[in-house]
């Protein structure tokens, strides 16, 4: 029982590892599209390829995405579900919404719902179970504003796990769907 | 430092091929899970020969098939009267007495530089007959293929099937290493035995499937980043992208006819059913229904096509024909039937079934709607028919890993195939050759 419940701890601090390690690649991008010293305050507009830009607001502090703030909802990035079920939790309702909004307000940023199922059942249903999962996110982005034209959904079913292993709190954390900006 | 273990284990192997041929025929892998009542009585006397490991391999090939078969139990050869037969020199009387109804005898001989000349013969102690008699020479690295048309024809002679054990399996495997994860298509004999890499890929693998010609698989490959479907000529090797629609492209099964491929396709916004026209790429979407259908399967004749819908609110099996029409259920016990399996003679259906145990093999007779439960491991699946519908291969999980195993269609003898370090999974079995 102890040792179960420090494999919980174990696979939900690895869980923050990793999303910390998501959040944090698109910092060197920021450095090296050196957005500071912008007169006007706003940040600059390095283009399409961008997709993660900082800049300094009037008293010259650095302008953060919040896609980047720990405290943020959009930190979030990955969205958890039931057994063979598509439908959103309550839990991350609120996350997912937080994502719509963000999309909405920035019509330039892209994403990607990657949609995951566990190892039960067949492959092939949960490729299909996967994507289910991805649309569901969709749906409620869209419903928050955010555009089809900003949301490619992609289902990799049980093929890329999260975490290895067979015990429920394994299997809760390859029941997902991936944000990835 | 792998060479040494390689061979160290090569000697290891051989030292047990032989100690398992003077102990008894106790092969380590099969298992019976019920009496076998029915079975026939066979013997299968220790092959004869100057070629002590040909002759165990012979020996255990042949007892292996004809085991896994379901169809025979095969007699304690310490029981046997007689432990070598002189040509055609059966005391018939001393082994009928003994309940036995069949006999085969088998022998090797070193004849010229690496060849070995077989020769074996069936009994019929029943009608009291030499029911078949062959010889064969041939180089020693094919003793496994002439071990298993011995199995095919002694099969076919004593329950009127057409023997499959000189089919072939096609699987994914998945190994890992520092390097990070290697995905392979492979192809092995019907045992498990000679796998050969057909593709290798850093990405996932999914689905093979035969074409029923035995000379093309399609599968499903995310070597792009997304399921995506390809035709591999299994010979040249030559592979052709046959489709990339957005979303999901996935479970390709063929049409009898070799012209078609029913597949998955959520391009118009949910997993449906489609027959794509392999020759012009014409498409045409069969089932319509906002939920999930996915893992088409044929019929033999090519009417009817079976898949899984959760239309009902949870995985069922459907039928719907070929045409197009309304699907109909076929499934209705338990809350999760999926990945349909059609037999040969086309009624027989083997399908994953979950109960509260796991997820079980479990096959429909169509015509009684009988539904059995034929595997009782934790996470069963992909099961496929043998070719003349006597045993169905699927994946099990066994040691933390995932490996294969065979089951006789009535689900009395169960066998895993040969062990491999790396993960494998969903097996497809090959058609006859043609």
């Amino acid at each position: 029982m102890a040792i179960r419940h420090i494999s919980v701890i174990f696979f939900l601090s690895l869980v923050f590892v990793i999303a910390g390690c998501s959040g944090n690649k698109t910092k060197p991008d920021d450095e090296a599209n050196g957005t500071s010293g912008v007169e006007d305050g706003a940040p600059i507009d390095v283009g399409e390829d961008d997709y993660s830009s900082s800049g300094l607001d009037e008293e010259g502090g650095v302008i953060l995405d919040p896609l980047d703030d720990p405290a943020s909802d959009l930190f979030v990035r990955t969205i958890y579900f039931d057994y063979d079920s598509a439908s959103i939790r309550d839990d991350s309702m609120i996350i997912v919404r937080e994502h719509g909004k963000y999309l909405s307000g920035n019509p330039d940023r892209l994403v990607r719902l990657e949609g995951h199922a566990d190892e039960r059942g067949t492959r092939e249903y949960n490729l299909a179970l996967g994507e289910e999962r991805a649309k569901s996110v969709r749906e409620v982005l869209l419903l928050e504003g955010a555009q089809e034209e900003q949301i490619e959904i992609v289902s990799f079913g049980e093929e890329r796990p999260a975490v290895e292993g067979t015990d429920d709190s394994a299997l809760q954390l390859n029941r997902r769907v991936e944000v990835v900006y | 430092m792998k060479i040494i273990n390689s061979k160290y284990f090569l000697t290891f192997f051989l030292a047990w091929m032989l100690l398992i041929s003077k102990s008894s025929y106790a092969l380590l892998e099969i298992e019976i899970t019920q009496g076998v009542k029915s079975a026939m009585p066979l013997a299968i006397t220790p092959v004869d020969g100057d070629m002590p490991i040909a002759a165990t391999l012979l020996e255990s090939v042949v007892f292996a098939d004809m085991h896994r078969s379901g169809y025979f139990s095969i007699v304690d050869k310490k029981k046997y009267p007689q432990q070598k037969i002189e040509l055609d020199k059966v005391d018939y009387n001393i082994w009928r007495n003994m309940g036995i109804e069949a006999l085969l005898s088998m022998r090797a001989h070193a004849t010229g530089q690496d060849q070995v000349r077989v020769q074996f013969e069936l009994y019929d102690l029943v009608r009291k007959t030499r029911a078949l008699g062959h010889s064969v020479t041939v180089d020693s690295d094919q003793l496994r293929k002439v071990a298993h048309k011995i199995s095919d024809l002694v099969f076919e002679k004593l329950t009127g099937i057409k023997g499959a054990f000189s089919t072939r399996i096609a699987y994914i495997s998945e190994a890992s290493s520092n390097e990070g994860k290697k995905y392979q298509l492979q192809i092995a004999d019907s045992d498990g035995y000679n796998p050969r890499t057909i593709f290798s890929s850093s990405k996932q693998l999914m689905s093979p499937a035969w074409s029923p010609d035995g000379r093309r698989v399609a599968y499903v490959s995310f070597e792009n980043e997304r399921s995506e479907i390809f035709v591999q000529n299994v010979s040249t090797g030559k592979r052709s992208k046959v489709s990339s629609h957005p979303g999901i492209n996935s479970a390709p099964s063929w049409s009898p006819d070799g012209g078609s491929l029913a597949l998955t396709l959520s391009s118009g916004g949910d997993p449906e059913i489609f027959i794509l026209d392999i020759e012009s790429g014409k498409l045409r979407k069969l089932t319509n229904h906002y939920g999930i259908d996915t893992e088409a399967a044929w019929s033999p004749d090519g009417r009817f096509i079976y898949f899984t819908s959760n239309r009902s609110g949870s995985p069922q099996v459907y039928q719907v024909p070929f045409g197009g029409g309304s699907p109909k259920r076929l499934t209705f016990e338990g809350s999760y039937n999926a990945a349909p399996s059609v037999a040969a003679d086309g009624k027989t259906i083997a399908m994953v079934h979950r109960n509260d145990d796991g997820y079980r093999i479990a096959v429909l007779d169509t015509d009684t709607n009988a539904f059995s439960l034929i595997t009782d491991g934790v996470l069963d699946e992909a099961p496929s028919f043998a070719p003349n519908g006597s045993m169905i291969i699927y994946s099990t999980r066994h040691n933390n890993s995932t490996v294969l195993s065979a089951v006789s269609a009535d689900g009395r003898v169960k066998q895993r195939l040969r062990l491999q370090k790396e993960k494998v999974r969903e097996p497809s079995w090959s058609p006859f050759r043609r």
